[in-house]
């Protein structure tokens, strides 16, 4: 399958602030085939929401894109495909043809991105009048369809109530509802169930999951917890300091990391075995990239950081097909260092964990 | 130094309820009938979902709000009802709180140094200046900040650098119960680490007991000693952690324990979370009372509904 829905090649932004200049993005390339899901994973202010942003053409006016493209390729009304760059189009271009068109996005607070004045089924129907071109009633007819797909109960007389008469799993719903309504090619969620329960994140990346397979819809999602990511995707890159520092698929990422902050990452956060006395950090905080970054960002955080690691910047290296990191450590001059024991350890519990029962709960 | 379960618990909380009136007809029963209690050194994890009363308690206990009913005893002083002017003092003294989010708790136009060394102005625990520098200095190292950081503002710091400022101000008080209601759910997933091991270090070195208020189970589990499941204002299962982990009884902690994403794709992909809706479970809350099971696993329930569960888990 060689049908890639998103290509972005070399992007580099940099805001203007008062403060100076700030380099958010250095050098980001990133694909995406149709039907899959990707994730971002990082920490804020690694610029993984910029990356997103960027793709939809709703960057803060202060963006100053250096260089790049975003080649998005999409499928017309009557099936044929077109291709665009989006750094070469208009804003305004972007606002009628793409934007909750082609790419939809699902934001953190559901409660923000829902207009407290209108009625759940007026801004439901909005956008499907307008980029549809359907007339209000077959508009209604559509909304009151999709919010019972969303597993929304009464959807006829959800559509006449506002968004403060529902909670905070069900606002998250009728925001879906409205992110499919125009039959998207691509969904950008950006940390989507970061606002609600556990119990109701679970119900939502399961509602998502089951839309996406429906419609064919390819999905990026942007978080920073782990244990979504293991649920939700094929492909995750990592990010760190407005670089990707390791992609690869599900399980070369959590069974065979390469990258130090990968490690990191996976180490930091607890699973129910952890029964050690300590947890492991990744000690300091990410750099501020006010100051443009010499050799490797994450080096002064890094136990193991090579003396080049600061002179130098390392260029990504190839595990596997699929697999990338980019690391000193990988280089066939570097010493030999593996990951962390207590993680080793973790994820040969977690393969086992498999094997002795693939039907867990 | 480890949780105390020989000596009598430093707080204890009996039938607590708090409820919040809404309109002359309208009553939001935001913590009905609730009883745990805490031991010296012990972390005691509250969890539940948003809206299951876990906050109300911690400010309950600390006074923020005054309790519908119920006793509270903290250190053997009763803590409700009108404070006389000793036990007020015990009370804003010996317990302390660290907030949710680090940057709307710290006040923006005060130096680090004086947000932390307010609690020593307001209780007058100094006698000159430099004994007042010198205990916020010990603080600030114990939180791992430097002393230049003393005249710095708030704004001026990342986010786990403000909840270490947090952290401190609660610190220098010698509080013997630190309520934590969140203190990590604003940071990023390495920060909330060293977070977490800043607060288990200072455990072992001052001995502090901590209710430890959260939703993400997996950093619950990893610190606390014992836990208390609540759902809509209700204590549903507590036990220690061991217990309530190996064999959660009550379907609310089942469904909530398999909502808990796990970083293992493998058996990640395949799973799907547990559904538990009070309205269609059948259960009725008002009929059952906290059971004990065995050791200090209590459940919520009708004795048949408990011997269900008790079946089916075993």
């Amino acid at each position: 399958m060689a049908d890639k829905i998103l290509d972005i090649r070399n992007l580099d932004i940099t805001f203007t602030t008062t403060a100076g200049p700030v380099h958010a993005i250095r050098g980001v390339n990133m694909d995406l085939e149709r039907g899959e899901t990707v994730a971002i994973v990082g920490e804020s202010g690694s610029g993984k929401s910029v990356v997103m942003k960027t793709a939809m053409g709703i960057l803060a006016g202060n963006a100053v894109i250096n260089s790049g493209e975003i080649i998005f390729r999409y499928k017309e009304d009557d099936g044929s495909t077109q291709e665009v760059d989006i750094l070469k189009k208009e804003k305004k271009w972007i606002r009628k043809n793409i934007n909750g068109r082609k790419i939809s996005m699902i934001f953190q607070d559901p409660m923000t991105s829902l207009d407290p004045t209108m009625t759940i089924g007026k801004q439901l129907m909005e956008g499907m009048i307008m980029h549809l071109k359907i007339s209000p009633k077959e508009a209604a007819a559509r909304a009151v369809q999709l919010l019972s797909e969303v597993g929304i109960t009464e959807p006829g007389r959800r559509m006449k109530q506002y968004p403060h008469q529902l909670s905070g799993g069900m606002r998250q719903r009728v925001v879906i509802a409205m992110a499919i309504s125009c039959n998207p090619d691509l969904l950008i969620c950006d940390e989507p169930t970061t606002a609600l329960d556990v119990t109701i994140q679970a119900k939502i990346l399961e509602l998502i999951k089951k839309l996406q397979a429906d419609h064919g819809i390819s999905v990026i999602y942007i978080t920073h917890d782990l244990g979504v990511v293991a649920k939700v995707a094929d492909y995750v890159n990592v990010m760190y300091a407005g670089k990707i520092v390791e992609v690869g698929n599900i399980e070369e990422i959590f069974y065979e990391p390469r990258h130090p902050y990968t490690w990191g990452l996976l180490s930091a956060m607890p699973d129910l075995e952890t029964d050690d006395s300590r947890l492991y950090t990744i000690p300091g905080s990410p750099p501020n990239l006010l100051h443009e970054v010499k050799g490797d960002a994450f080096a002064p955080r890094n136990q193991y950081a090579l003396k080049i690691d600061s002179l130098k910047e390392p260029p990504m290296f190839k595990i596997s097909e699929t697999h990338y990191a980019a690391t000193w450590l990988l280089d066939p001059r570097a010493p030999k260092v593996e990951m962390p024991e207590e993680l080793s350890r973790r994820i040969q519990r977690m393969k086992k964990e498999v094997k002795e029962d693939g039907s867990r709960l | 130094m480890a949780a105390d379960y020989s000596q009598e618990p430093i707080l204890k909380v009996e039938h607590m309820k708090q409820y919040f009136k809404v309109s002359s007809s309208f009553t939001v029963k935001a913590v009905d009938d609730v009883s745990f209690d805490i031991y010296p050194g012990e972390t005691y994890g509250l969890v539940g979902e948003s809206g299951s009363g876990k906050t109300t308690i911690g400010r309950g206990i600390i006074r923020l709000y005054d309790p519908t009913d119920g006793k509270i005893t903290f250190k053997g002083a009763d803590i409700t009802g009108k404070l006389d002017k000793d036990t007020f003092k015990l009370l804003r003294t010996k317990m302390q709180m660290i907030f949710q989010d680090p940057m709307a708790s710290l006040n923006p136009r005060k130096k680090i140094g004086d947000i932390i060394g307010e609690g020593l102005d307001i209780h007058k625990m100094y006698s000159t200046k430099e004994e007042r520098k010198q205990k916020i200095d010990r603080i600030l190292a114990m939180v791992g900040l430097a002393a230049e950081h003393y005249d710095r503002y708030p704004y001026q710091f990342s986010g786990g650098q403000r909840q270490r400022v947090g952290i401190a101000r609660a610190l220098i008080m010698n509080p013997e119960l630190i309520i934590a209601d969140e203190c990590i759910s604003a940071l990023d997933v390495s920060i909330q680490a060293q977070v977490v091991n800043l607060m288990k270090d200072i455990q072992e070195e001052t001995g502090a007991a901590y209710l430890f208020i959260a939703h993400d189970l997996s950093m619950v589990k990893y610190i606390s000693d014992r836990i208390g499941v609540l759902h809509l204002g209700r204590m549903l299962e507590t036990g220690t952690t061991q217990e309530i982990f190996s064999r959660p009884l009550h379907p609310y902690t089942r469904s909530l324990l398999s909502a808990i994403p796990s970083p293992n794709p493998r058996t990640e992909k395949g799973r799907t979370a547990l559904e538990y809706d009070y309205a269609t479970s059948g259960l009725d809350y008002d009929k059952g009372t906290l059971t004990k099971v065995e050791g200090s696993h209590y459940v919520h329930g009708t004795a048949k509904e408990i011997a269900e569960w008790m079946e089916s888990t075993s």
